[in-house]
């Protein structure tokens, strides 16, 4: 089996990649490419993300046939895709950081700034934080209710259909962390951050 | 609930880590990505390393060291010390750190900040501000401590997020290295002056200095090196204190 790390040039992926090839050791194939002709024959992709929502949509446009192979892989083929971070909010239709712009549109919603209630929460939401899991998801086997998770991120997912919630955390507000639609799964959260739960939720992903 | 966080903070020099006392007379006190891999499994909530002679001497065993810790820790790694440039970051980010602290550059040129935020995310910038007190205000200290820069802490500090920063690493001159405790005042000044998180740093002695740095400072996170360095703590110890004191941490 093949796991695919998309490197469209768009923030740091280098602890993504430590992190998967730390849990796969050598049993997985783990590739980082923006080829699209891997990409579209591998079993598993991970979209990472960092930076703003704008500059990862404009980055992964900028991949010729990128979008489209990713589209296909995720809508027709159905495989499982990890979002992680701004790799998650770009599954939503709009994202409003920077300028409005469109996302990928998988999970109907959009990306907007946490509430900060006048400076009363610092932003960006930098730390740990526990995530309430509101339903069963495949990639949080065995992970622990209220488990703690690594997050940095000034903007939020608000999904219209709720149904594809599979956790949340309280910051300023309740919102969503992870979701989960059939083969496609996101964390706000950093796994690949979050110690030896966060590996676990990684492993999960790879022995879907 | 987010946890305040508690980061052991390695000073690396030669890709070795030293003590520092007011940032000269240095002991050696160990491998970098041993220690980093210690400090994990027993808790850390991200580790921190700095560089601190990296202005003057060659820097490439600090890339090393982030490499190889990258590969063993799978919590948040800051990288400071010497960071001059948009391109001096974008190593460091590919060698593995999360994060990368700017000091003496940010204050020379502001647009290092903007710029690295806007390439990278403000996530993975961190401004360290070296504050020393003079009459009622503090001022901002360049090259590990050794220039004056004579620009108001508090005023930079704002600056510097508008810029783009996304934490601010404050650390107290006058305190670090004396185990006597966070210069609490300036802390709290910072913090309440702007919207990002604030880690506090320098003087830290003994737990209550960091349930302080947190109660009083309003720190959302506490930099600590030498006690637990030498033993005298250990980070669960810490996060056991903090949390007796009501503090959330991360257990």
């Amino acid at each position: 089996m093949n796991v695919t790390i998309v490197d469209y040039k768009s923030g740091n992926i280098s602890s993504v990649i430590n992190s998967f090839k730390e849990v796969a050791q050598n049993k997985i194939k783990i590739d980082v490419t923006s080829d699209v002709s891997k990409i579209k024959s591998t079993d598993k992709v991970v979209l990472p993300g960092q930076g703003s929502f704008k500059s990862c949509v404009d980055a992964l446009q900028s991949i010729n046939g990128l979008v489209d192979c990713l589209n296909d892989f995720v809508m027709n083929k159905k495989k499982p895709l990890l979002g992680i971070c701004v790799g998650l909010q770009m599954f939503a239709d709009v994202g409003y950081e920077e300028l409005e712009t469109k996302g990928l549109g998988w999970i109907p919603g959009k990306v907007t700034k946490i509430d900060n209630q006048n400076g009363k929460y610092k932003l960006p939401h930098i730390g740990w934080n526990q995530i309430n899991l509101v339903k069963k998801s495949k990639i949080f086997k065995d992970i622990k209710d209220k488990s703690h998770m690594y997050f940095v991120h000034s903007y939020e997912f608000v999904p219209t259909d709720k149904s594809s919630i599979s956790a949340t955390t309280e910051y300023s507000s309740k919102h969503v962390c992870a979701v989960e639609k059939e083969n496609i799964f996101g964390t706000q959260f950093h796994p690949e951050k979050s110690d030896k739960t966060g590996l676990k939720i990684i492993n999960n992903f790879i022995n879907l | 609930m987010l946890k305040n966080r508690i980061i052991p903070c390695l000073d690396v020099k030669n890709g070795r880590v030293v003590k520092g006392i007011n940032f000269v007379d240095l002991k050696d006190a160990g491998d970098p990505v041993e220690q980093a891999k210690i400090y994990s499994d027993g808790g850390a909530d991200e580790i921190c390393f700095l560089d601190i002679t990296a202005s003057n001497e060659n820097r490439d065993t600090i890339y090393e060291v982030v490499e190889k810790t990258s590969k063993k820790c799978f919590v948040p790694l800051t990288v400071g010390g010497g960071v001059r440039s948009v391109d001096d970051i974008n190593k460091l980010l590919n060698c593995g750190a999360d994060k990368v602290s700017i000091n003496t550059a940010a204050v020379e040129n502001s647009k290092v900040v903007a710029d690295s935020s806007k390439k990278f995310g403000s996530q993975c910038i961190v401004v360290a501000i070296d504050a020393k007190k003079n009459g009622d205000k503090w001022e901002v200290f360049t090259h590990g401590g050794r220039n004056n820069s004579g620009i108001d802490a508090l005023e930079y500090a704002k600056k510097m997020e508008d810029s783009g920063a996304g934490e601010l690493l404050v650390t107290s001159m006058d305190r670090d290295g004396t185990q006597v405790g966070y210069d609490i005042e300036l802390m709290s000044k910072i913090s309440s002056k702007v919207n990002i998180p604030l880690i506090a740093s320098g003087g830290v002695g003994n737990l209550d200095h960091l349930v302080e740095g947190i109660k009083s400072g309003k720190a959302s996170a506490v930099l600590a090196a030498s006690i637990f360095h030498y033993g005298k703590y250990s980070v669960k110890e810490a996060k056991q204190y903090l949390e007796s004191k009501g503090i959330p941490v991360r257990t």
